[in-house]
């Protein structure tokens, strides 16, 4: 019987499950070292105030207190640093205030660490971190950026005038104003994209441990990438040279973004773990995960399009104010710049676009990404602008979007800002869409829900994404502080098995299988005979880790590559030992074989060769069989589609219920497709969230009213549908694999479509915009508004 | 300090305890068994869900003093002696159910119950109400809905009956 087909492709069930269904996973918060003690954080409860040094005497003689630690007894370490530096339209950089990694005499959101209390156990901690008498004085605060950039704000912080952190643009001004002029219709919506949370399952943990024998300091911890930790807390932070400092990011209970950062509690476990020479851990509770992860989106947004008599863009015009929170996180300022705006031609053929974005501090959490990062604001504004335009301009929507797509022969396609797609066919993805999702025979399941009395919905969504990052001479043109290459250490074992060391980092993504697949695919090796190493800076030589839709893309390719390696020099061992000239030496399905005679080796007995070198071309060739390499991208790479979302209200509650989600995502080739759609389908729940259920709320003054599970509505099983997920898949030109991604089109495609479907829904009402999320509330106040007309009162 | 005496996954534990320790902490940090996970503070997440005397439990709502005398069993103690997984297990890896896994343990725990308690059958809309108790930030649910569906016929050891729509 043949083995089953385990390679590119095929949808293998995942290697990491058996230790995920059978309660064994080793998560941080698993962890326990030798004479661990713990360390609970006092933060903030204030949004903005000042307060004098903290007598932590007190608290000291309490029981099992081993010590006490705020900003004074931090003068040595640095603030937590930003990774990437944008530029003001004038050309001088951003504002860049100080994050510390305690509050330095002020506190600047609910949830600002002051204080560390660290005892024997947590409770105790927790029990002395609460006596602990802070005396605030509050000082005035402002939530919102629409407050923050109002003249005569409260200020977030001293040195930053107008609260504004950058002042950015991109595009050509002048050719959008002149093509706004002569346009036939202009169109125009004001629009926000609501803040998140991200929460993460797991919540964050770190422990840092030091060994009084070496000095050497390790951090386990949370991360998506353990390697960027280890640069940012060793070089800014706690001046800990790489060699001296091991990070470590065992199994990761999800990340979504919020484990790509470097925070405050990370320096502050494996600092006092040196100081104290014992481990000390730290664990989020749930309600510290509300108010210290960083959040995601908020965004609030002017856009306008003009259009040719017949439909076609002309221009494009937005401008945004983001809000970065209290401190800028590490890529907080990536994600409305450079994630976002140049974005926004997405799968259109808009000739010039105009962008321009001010990010502002206000006293709320730090900002940064969280799944799609920039790219779910852009195409939120842009899909829910098209589908205004089609409504104003009494143009069929899908026709107006059909008629503006990039062609499928136009590749590479250069948009006007900035970006070069390499591949596309956004043609197929919407006619498979709107096929998959019967947009045909919407109008009779309209009618047979509205004889039930319920309003019914459809909507869709265009996305183009740009993903895989990324090119790192581009994004350091751009400000980025850091490369963005990936690295693969390829070593197959003297007797044919394999370990392969990625700088990626896998929390849920599936990498220990798709990446095995990968390997047992190009090596001819059984999948069961390799495994897939990650999260641990002792083990793995460099890496960026995960995030943006990057792990195959780049890691991938960086495999691959290890892999060409690899296969290169066994064939000159196989040219040796069969006395053959390289250059006949071909390799497939694990074998070199002699081209054009049966002679050959398998890849296990050439490992062994490498290996014990008693037949082997020792003067011209090494022993061992174990390859790296570093790949660095030549672009980003660029999934598309088209999502159809179909919504039910009940018009006596405004309940929104999803009925039919159908996702068709160019994600490029596919490794395994039993991956592929839980990564769509997580992806859709997250934006479907976004859409209807999910807000952070804040008070005016900064007060986080929605802290808790009680008062944040995550989506659960009963909020959401099945999901119909296809693939229509063109191959990325410029990497090895030609793959694309998939971590995040689901997140990105998605809440348009559910918007312009309650729209729909709402059709006669009178309604042109309804901002996220869509709760059941705004939809009933909607309905109950007036008159119900049968036409849209204009 | 007060003890408290329980059988866990088969064997019989005493344990001193403080008053306050939850049973979730008697579990992760008195006996080592961290396949239980807290993923909240307000007992909304499941991620802590275990079985006492046969039933799930959110074992952060629950003392460990009140569990004395009870059969606890947890996401370790599920697998046959010999590593054969329970059907719950088999079908949440053959659908793909699980990404991250954190929320995973609880999720088994308590869709074993759901299945257990409901011999008639189960539509997918039960499935759906009958998980409230849990979140999952990875899956979007789809791929569990269908595992637990999947797992009804190999526990009860028939088909599951056409939902009666
Ligand atoms: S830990 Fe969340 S419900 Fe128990
Ligand atoms: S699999 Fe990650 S939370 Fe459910």
């Amino acid at each position: 019987m043949a083995p089953p087909f385990e390679g590119i492709g095929a949808a293998v069930r995942r290697k990491e499950d058996q230790r995920f269904i059978s309660g064994r996973g080793t998560y941080t918060d698993d962890i326990n070292r030798p004479g661990q003690l713990y360390a609970f954080i006092r933060r903030s409860d204030r949004p903005h105030a000042k307060f004098p040094a903290v007598d932590t005497g007190a608290a000291m003689e309490l029981p099992g207190v081993v010590a006490i630690y705020t900003a004074a007894d931090l003068a040595n370490i640095g603030g937590l640093p930003c990774g990437w530096q944008i530029h003001n339209k004038d050309g001088s950089p951003m504002a860049e205030p100080k994050h510390p990694v305690l509050a330095e005499g002020v506190v600047r959101h609910v949830g600002d660490p002051i204080a560390v209390v660290i005892a024997e156990t947590r409770q105790q901690a927790k029990d002395a971190a609460e006596k602990l008498d802070i005396a605030f004085t509050d000082l005035p605060s402002v939530a919102t950026v629409s407050d923050a950039v109002k003249p005569g704000a409260p200020l977030v912080h001293d040195s930053v005038p107008g609260n504004v952190c950058y002042d950015w643009h991109i595009g050509d001004k002048a050719a959008v104003d002149a093509a706004f002029a002569g346009a036939a219709h202009r169109v125009r919506l004001d629009l926000t994209n609501n803040r998140l949370i991200p929460n993460a399952m797991e919540p964050r943990a770190a422990i840092g441990d030091y060994d009084r024998a070496t000095g050497d300091y390790t951090l386990y911890t949370t991360s998506q990438n353990p390697h960027v930790i280890r640069l940012l807390m060793g070089a800014f932070v706690l001046s800990l040279p790489e060699h001296k400092l091991r990070v470590v990011a065992p199994d990761v209970g999800g990340g979504f973004g919020s484990k790509i950062y470097h925070y405050a509690e990370e320096a502050i476990v494996t600092w006092a773990a040196g100081k104290l020479a014992r481990p000390v851990k730290w664990t989020a509770e749930r309600n510290e995960s509300f108010m210290s992860d960083a959040h995601g989106r908020d965004h609030v947004s002017t856009a306008e399009l003009a259009l040719d008599k017949d439909g076609k863009f002309l221009a494009l015009r937005v401008h945004t104010l983001a809000n970065m929170g209290a401190y800028l996180s590490t890529f907080s300022t990536a994600v409305p710049t450079y994630l976002y705006a140049t974005l926004l031609a997405g799968v259109y053929t808009t000739p010039v676009i105009y962008a321009e974005v001010k990010a502002m501090f206000t006293n709320t959490v730090p900002v940064d990404a969280y799944r799609g990062a920039g790219r779910p604001e852009a195409t939120f504004l842009l899909e829910r602008l098209v589908e205004v335009a089609a409504r104003d301009t009494g143009m069929d929507r899908v026709e107006l979007r059909r008629r503006n797509l990039i062609p499928r022969n136009a590749f590479p396609y250069q948009t006007p800002v900035a970006l070069q797609y390499d591949s596309g066919d956004y043609q197929a993805t919407l006619d498979t869409a709107l096929k998959h999702a019967d947009w045909a025979g919407f109008e009779a399941r309209r009618q047979a829900a509205a004889a039930k009395g319920k309003l019914r919905g459809i909507g869709l969504s265009t996305y183009l994404e740009a993903c895989g990052i990324a090119p790192s001479a581009v994004v350091g043109s751009l400000g980025a502080r850091a490369a963005l290459y990936e690295v693969a250490n390829v070593r197959v074992h003297p007797t044919g098995s394999v370990s392969v060391f990625t700088g990626t980092h896998s929390h849920g993504q599936g990498h220990e299988t798709t990446f095995a697949q990968l390997v047992s695919d190009q090596l001819g090796v059984p999948l069961a005979s390799v495994d897939v190493v990650h999260g641990d800076t002792a083990k793995i030589p460099f890496g960026m880790g995960t995030y943006g839709s990057r792990s195959l893309a780049v890691g991938g390719s960086a495999m691959v590559k290890a892999m060409d390696k690899i296969i290169a020099k066994g064939k000159k061992i196989a040219a040796h030992l069969m006395e053959a000239d390289v250059h006949d030496i071909e390799f497939k399905d694990g074998k070199f074989t002699v081209a054009g005679t049966d002679k050959s080796k398998t890849i296990g007995e050439i490992a062994l060769t490498a290996y014990v070198p008693h037949n082997y071309p020792i003067e011209e060739l090494e022993p061992g069989l174990e390859e790296t390499a570093f790949y660095d991208p030549k672009n980003f790479t660029f999934p598309g589609g088209c999502h159809v979302c179909e919504v039910e209200i009940d018009r006596d509650t405004g309940v929104v219920r999803v009925v039919n989600f159908t996702a068709v995502d160019d994600v490029g080739r596919v490794i395994n497709p039993m991956i592929v759609e839980g990564q769509v389908q997580g992806g859709v729940a997250q934006g479907i969230g976004q859409a209807l259920l999910e807000n952070a709320a804040y008070d005016a003054d900064g007060n986080l009213l929605s802290g808790s599970f009680m008062d944040y509505t995550m989506p659960r099983a009963d909020d959401l549908p099945n999901f119909h997920v296809a693939t229509e898949n063109t191959m990325c030109t410029h990497n090895p694999l030609g793959v694309k991604g998939c971590g995040e089109v689901g997140a990105i495609g998605s809440p348009p479509a559910v918007i312009n479907a309650v729209v729909d829904a709402l059709r006669d009402y009178g309604v042109r915009q309804i901002d996220m999320p869509a709760t059941a509330a705004k939809i009933w106040a909607i309905i109950n508004a007036g008159p119900h007309h049968r036409k849209p009162a204009e | 300090m007060p003890q408290v005496s329980v059988t866990v996954n088969g064997k019989p534990q005493t344990v001193q305890v403080e008053g306050r320790t939850l049973l979730v902490e008697l579990l992760r940090e008195k006996l080592g068994l961290t396949g239980t996970h807290v993923g909240c503070d307000t007992s909304q997440c499941g991620a802590c869900v275990v079985h006492v005397d046969g039933r799930a439990v959110k074992s952060c709502t629950m003392l460990a003093l009140q569990a004395d005398g009870a059969k606890v069993t947890t996401i370790e103690g599920l697998a046959a002696a010999d590593g054969t997984l329970h059907p719950m297990q088999e079908m949440f890896r053959e659908h793909h159910a699980l990404q991250c896994g954190f929320c995973t343990p609880g999720m088994v725990m308590a869709a074993i119950d759901l299945v257990n308690t409901h011999p008639e059958g189960l539509t997918e809309e039960q499935i759906r109400h009958g998980l409230e108790g849990n979140l999952c930030r990875c899956t979007g649910y789809h791929n569990i809905v269908k595992a637990i569906a999947a797992a009804w016929p190999l526990m009860h050891g028939k088909s599951l009956p056409a939902a009666a729509e």
